[in-house]
């Protein structure tokens, strides 16, 4: 128990790295880390480092194991099952398969086209950007076990009841006809090697490290901003715990943003640290992640207004009782 | 020889066709090469993971950024 608890504090929330930046802050730069300037040089140089040294480690481990899961494989697993056992399977894929927004289209044609009903790749659509592996360790680090386990159950349950109603409203005609037309490739691609897999999660993590450092760097200088510069009374007077309004707010100002969920967990960390409740912190997250105004558009591209109307307003709302159960039980998990 | 690389270009498509460059001037293949960015097209092929490698109408790779050495190995088949 003790040497878990050791791991936890030292690898997961990196103490050591804690108490070095705190040296660096006070020894070298001559501030202290409880003064305003000192306060947020810590909290950014030591969220940056934690953030890419996890980051680096997580998609690693995460790339590999999605190279046993290509859309392909995916697909046909997929197509074994049916009713909510689909969209269930469909949501839990989603977290394990080789996914960003730029794939979206492809895929969902791929899996359309090859007959799997739409809910199922909805489900998969929504669970795929919001739940992944590293971010459930992410979150852990930042905050703890218990929120991390909450977040990806309730991610997956939005995924899986999302899905389910789109299946049970047969919208199938509001999918473009030519997305049924096309062809479906059953390429087979060959059996990679260790060392394939290896090398591609060693790419995988240089391509998204690319995508994503400027994304951090934002994420975690609006929130050393947030942390050390904006009183606590004006953060709580538009988004504490007492404002019915707060999770309303923090999910539409978090949709239209175009950013993953690393650059977006350092935000998050702030808010909670300034009082704002979990649940408007996390609803703020998902919003960000789940749905953006490119990934929109690109949808926009395959499916009719009405079913893309109908996908929006379920996740919106998904997220919106997400926000709000989280900040009348989360006092439980924190 | 037609070779396709389909992806909606990103970057990593441009460095997927100079990757095919390098490898079609080593086995000394004369091949066109076309960029095909529509998704309605990509579509078509039935790839679900970009950038992909059409080579006379065949996918031969989808989902990944193949090195030279990769391409040398697939034109030589």
């Amino acid at each position: 128990m003790i040497i878990l608890k050791w791991l936890n504090s030292q690898l997961l929330k990196m103490e050591w790295l804690f108490n070095l930046i705190k040296l660096l802050v006070e020894n070298v730069f001559g501030l202290s880390i409880e003064g305003r300037l000192g306060g947020s040089i810590h909290f950014f140089i030591y969220d940056v480092i934690k953030i890419f040294i996890l980051l680096s480690v997580l998609i690693f481990m995460m790339s590999y194991i999605q190279s046993f899961f290509p859309p392909e494989r995916t697909r046909k697993i997929l197509g074994k099952f049916s009713g909510t056992l689909a969209n269930i399977l469909a949501a839990l894929l989603g977290t394990v398969t080789p996914f960003c927004s730029c794939s979206s289209i492809p895929l969902f044609i791929g899996f359309t086209s090859a007959g799997l009903p739409i809910g199922v790749t909805f489900s998969f659509l929504i669970s795929s950007p919001l739940v992944d592996i590293a971010s459930i360790i992410l979150i852990a680090s930042i905050f703890n076990w218990k929120i991390a386990i909450a977040y990806v159950v309730v991610g997956v349950i939005l995924a899986v009841i999302g899905g389910t109603i789109i299946s049970k409203s047969n919208l199938e005609e509001y999918v473009e006809p030519f997305v049924y037309s096309s062809k479906v490739l059953e390429n087979e691609q060959e059996e990679l090697t260790t060392r394939d897999r290896i090398d591609f999660a060693k790419d995988q993590v240089l391509d998204i490290i690319q995508k994503v450092w400027l994304y951090i760097l934002l994420g975690v200088g609006i929130g050393a901003g947030i942390h050390n510069w904006i009183p606590e009374s004006y953060i709580t007077a538009i988004l504490g715990k007492d404002k019915w309004y707060s999770v309303l707010l923090a999910t539409f100002v978090g949709i239209p943003m175009y950013a993953d969920i690393f650059g977006t967990l350092p935000i998050a960390e702030a808010l909670v640290l300034k009082g704002v409740g979990l649940g408007t912190a996390l609803s703020f997250m998902m919003g960000v992640t789940a749905l953006s105004l490119p990934s929109i558009i690109m949808l926009k591209r395959v499916v009719k207004m009405k079913l893309l109307a109908i996908f929006l307003v379920i996740v919106v709302i998904g997220i919106l009782i997400i926000g709000y159960s989280f900040n009348a039980f989360g006092y439980l998990l924190m | 020889m037609i070779i396709k690389i389909l992806g909606s270009g990103c970057k990593n498509c441009a460095i997927f066709k100079k990757n095919t460059e390098t490898a079609l001037k080593e086995v000394g293949i004369e091949a066109e090469i076309i960029s095909v960015e529509d998704f309605k097209d990509i579509a078509a092929y039935g790839v679900m993971s970009t950038p992909a490698l059409v080579i006379n109408e065949k996918v031969v790779s989808s989902g990944k950024v193949l090195k030279p050495k990769e391409i040398v190995k697939i034109l030589k088949k």
